[in-house]
């Protein structure tokens, strides 16, 4: 029996008529069409991609503003709004062009004052940007379309940091909305990207609505994730926020919605016997598990102890716990890069490899300065990855003898109790458990959790000077083989100090309707050259 | 019964004061940060202690607190950490979605529950009686996302009768408003037809042993009006009561209710809000459920003198 058959076999269907309340469908085939509705990972609470570093906010900033680069699917660096760039023979002033009838949603013309106001806003937040921030001697408009920014001392990776797609990036906004405070959000949603935001629609923990920008000169070169032409095949994408994944699943089966970013691994099989949908990886970058451990207090201040728990650690037993048993979707990794990019090397990683050996290990932590101390290890249980990861280290701290204090809480409360540096039992911690975006682990100049400069380093706080000394060896190399042998050495440096512990490599899937074309795989859902029919 | 009526109206006001202070306090002294979860993973502890400090949660208590309380003094529950919208502007955004979820709950669950309390009681110790009585046991045992679960996979996957999420307003028409409702509906309408049925059939197996009712049937009068007219009516301040109760047991099936078909209400509101420690819309939301709460009490105290005269307030 079909709803229509339903309706008219059942008394309300009749009360319902007498009311005159049928309504007819709010949009028509056609229509319908035009609207591609998406269920993103998270929700979009609020909306200024600077402000906050949070993935959910750049993918959908992606849509409303643009960059001046865009990193491709070889994660190169690509024109975007600049026709040309020119880097002058000492290497200390770069002069950006832009591409000529750029505008923003409201009209106005791009020019340069926009762009050196935007990227003044995002070097404050952003690493990179920090680090050009120190060598600028001037950020200028020479005049509409042409931007300066001069340097005290070369900066070989500038396209690489106004390309890059890890958070935050350096997205152009008007210049009177980039005057905002760095540490404000912002509360004017325009850009120049392919989309424009509709404020109206806008119901944080919900839904947000983007409607195709009919005046966006698109690039003429092929897209190629965040290069290339944006070409927007729909007129308007809704995002519907679904926290539940069993009713999202439910929605994509009963198509009422289109495209779904992150499936949870468990509900895959059932995905793939519906003949209306389509699953595949969604990012091949992928992410990597980690925890933390706290170098600042005992008794994860000695590198021994650090080591020991390293070489007892099975990557193995937190993927399986992670994402299953599909092998497909996960592998060790004795290392801290993205497998398949460029800079990924096993230097150093033996530690991690082979036969777990927990009797050397355990010898290894009899030689350390442990003393059957508790272990703080706060564990996030509202957040799958992480509880998954936390439940293998309480079992493996346990075999390795050591005092387990296992703190069961929630992502907002580790958030807060990562960032004191008191010791564990005053309030401090000493493990917890996260995971990394493969995109944002290709290079030091992304990766944060990578960096050991003591008290400035991300949560846990490694010193360990012989890491820097291999960032900065990549900072100045001259071309891939100089790379590429800099983070081997970073990467045996940083196992060999155990800058964190990496639990290893996983992807996860994408699905959508079959009547959903262009869907690519890459770190962030990219909307262009996607097509929906009726 | 105006002074009454005026007496408990303002005696709401320390009750909301005491719900303030109480929930600012417990927000205070919980965990979480609110600026960690805008700053992102990505973020140093640096940018968090700037971001902590943009937002004005570096303050003392004494002096967080009174600002709030100066603002709510002006009906300003202030804006919400993370989206930068008035409080007032997020919670109107979402009272349609829930207060119709709960009418329509409310309606289903009275539509439902009186009956069949009444026929239990009636058919007292039957197999009827039985029945209904395992019906309500099983709508207190099954939590409703299972409840929810089991009827977005039989009417929405299997048969494609009703959608399975989400919210269309009233005003696009009472059909497409009404079939996102029916199933949420059922799902959190279980456990109150439960209750209210067996309420119902307590309250009526109480009166049906009344002399008057006796007396009624040895006049002749048939079963309807004894049940329905002089027997129910008499039973009726328990089961109001309990109807009253039962909107706090609403508002908590809420939250789960609107997260398990994606509505877009007060209890995923409330919910998205505390894990993410978005202190304002806590405070704002919490506030208007007690004030809710309190108007009910007060209705349902105001509705017994009509049921009963021998009430006077």
């Amino acid at each position: 029996m079909d709803r229509r058959t339903f309706l008219k076999t059942t008394a309300g269907a009749g009360a319902i008529v007498a009311t005159g309340g049928l309504a007819t469908p709010a949009i028509s085939q056609n229509a319908a069409a035009k609207t591609l509705r998406f269920v993103p990972q998270a929700n979009l609470a609020n909306f200024d991609p600077i402000w906050t570093t949070q993935y959910v906010v750049r993918n959908a900033s992606v849509l409303v503003w643009d960059t001046l680069y865009g990193f491709d699917e070889d994660l190169t660096p690509q024109r975007q709004m600049v026709e040309s760039e020119e880097n002058s023979s000492d290497g200390l002033t770069w002069t950006f062009r832009l591409r000529p009838g750029l505008k923003f949603h409201d009209g106005a013309p791009v020019l340069a004052k926009d762009v050196t106001a935007s990227l003044a806003r995002w070097c404050v937040r952003d690493s990179m940007g920090q680090m050009i921030k120190a060598l600028q001697q001037e950020l200028t408009a020479v005049d509409d379309r042409t931007v300066k920014w001069v340097l005290k001392k070369p900066f070989p990776k500038m396209l690489l940091a106004l390309g890059k797609n890890s958070t935050p990036m350096a997205f152009i906004m008007p210049e009177r909305i980039a005057k905002t405070d760095p540490f404000k959000q912002i509360d004017e949603y325009i850009g120049s990207g392919p989309m424009k935001f509709v404020r109206g629609d806008w119901v944080p923990g919900a839904k947000a609505a983007f409607e195709k920008f009919a005046d966006y000169i698109s690039r003429q070169e092929k897209a190629s994730w965040l290069a290339g032409g944006k070409n927007m095949l729909v007129d308007r994408i809704e995002w519907v926020i679904m926290p539940d994944p069993a009713t999202a699943s439910a929605a994509l089966q009963n198509g009422e919605v289109d495209w779904w970013e992150n499936p949870i691994t468990d509900l895959v099989p059932l995905l793939r016997k519906n003949r209306n949908i389509s699953v595949d990886i969604a990012d091949p970058l992928g992410n990597i598990g980690a925890f933390r451990m706290n170098h600042l207090h005992p008794p994860f201040n000695d590198v021994k102890v650090r080591r020991a728990v390293l070489m007892a650690l099975d990557q193995e037993e937190y993927m399986r716990a992670l994402v299953g048993d599909d092998t497909a979707l996960w592998k060790t990794l004795p290392g801290y890069f993205t497998p398949g990019t460029p800079l990924y090397t096993e230097e150093g990683g033996e530690i991690l490899k082979g036969k777990r050996d927990l009797a050397a290990a355990k010898r290894l932590l009899a030689e350390s300065s442990y003393k059957g101390e508790p272990v703080t290890c706060v564990v996030a249980q509202d957040q799958p990855i992480t509880k998954a990861q936390g439940d293998v280290t309480a079992e493996l701290l346990k075999r390795l003898g050591m005092n387990v204090d296992f703190v069961a809480t929630d992502w907002g409360t580790v958030g807060q109790r990562r960032a004191l540096k008191s010791p564990p039992g005053q309030g401090g911690w000493g493990m917890f458990h996260t995971w990394h975006a493969g995109a944002d682990c290709v290079n030091p100049a992304v990766y944060i959790a990578i960096r050991a400069t003591g008290d400035g380093a991300w949560f846990g706080w490694p010193n360990v000077p012989a890491v820097e000394t291999e960032v900065d060896a990549w900072f100045a190399a001259k071309n891939l083989d100089e790379e590429k042998a800099a983070i081997k050495r970073l990467n045996k440096a940083a196992l060999d100090s155990v800058v964190y512990a990496p639990t290893g490599f996983f992807l996860g899937y994408q699905a959508w309707r079959k009547n959903v074309n262009g869907i690519v795989k890459g770190p962030i859902p990219f909307p262009w050259d996607v097509s929906k029919t009726a | 019964m105006l002074t009454y009526v005026a007496r408990r109206t303002l005696a709401t006001i320390p009750v909301m004061a005491v719900v303030a202070l109480f929930v600012f306090s417990l927000l205070f002294i919980a965990p979480g940060d609110p600026a960690a979860v805008i700053a992102g993973d990505q973020a140093t502890p640096a940018d968090v202690e700037r971001i902590r400090q943009s937002l004005g949660l570096d303050r003392p208590f004494l002096v967080q607190f009174s600002d709030w309380t100066w603002r709510l003094l002006h009906f300003d529950l202030g804006r919400s950490i993370f989206t930068n919208l008035p409080v007032t502007t997020m919670i109107a955004q979402r009272v349609e979605p829930t207060l119709s979820l709960m009418v329509v709950t409310l309606l289903l669950s009275i539509v439902v529950a009186v009956p069949i309390g009444v026929l239990a009681a009636w058919k007292v110790g039957t197999w009827i009686d039985r029945a209904i009585m395992g019906f309500a046991i099983l709508g207190f045992s099954v939590p409703v996302f299972v409840v929810g679960y089991l009827l977005a996979f039989f009417f929405a996957l299997q048969l494609e009768w009703l959608p399975v999420q989400g919210y269309t307003p009233i005003a696009r028409g009472l059909w497409p408003w009404l079939e996102n409702l029916i199933l949420p509906a059922i799902a959190l309408g279980c456990v109150y037809i439960a209750l209210i049925a067996r309420i119902t059939r307590a309250a009526m197996l109480d009166v049906l042993q009344q002399d008057y009712i006796r007396t009624a049937r040895a006049k002749g009068l048939a079963q309807r009006p004894i049940l329905f007219v002089h027997a129910l009516k008499n039973a009726s301040v328990p089961i109001v009561t309990v109807i009253g109760i039962g909107i706090a047991l609403l508002i908590g099936g809420a939250v789960v209710t609107e997260s398990v078909f994606a509505i877009p209400g007060l209890g995923r509101l409330t919910l998205d809000a505390i894990l993410r420690r978005d202190y304002p819309v806590i405070q704002g939301v919490v506030l208007l459920f007690s004030f809710v709460y309190v108007l009910v009490n007060l209705a349902i105290d105001l509705l017994y003198t009509l049921l009963d005269p021998r009430i006077r307030y």
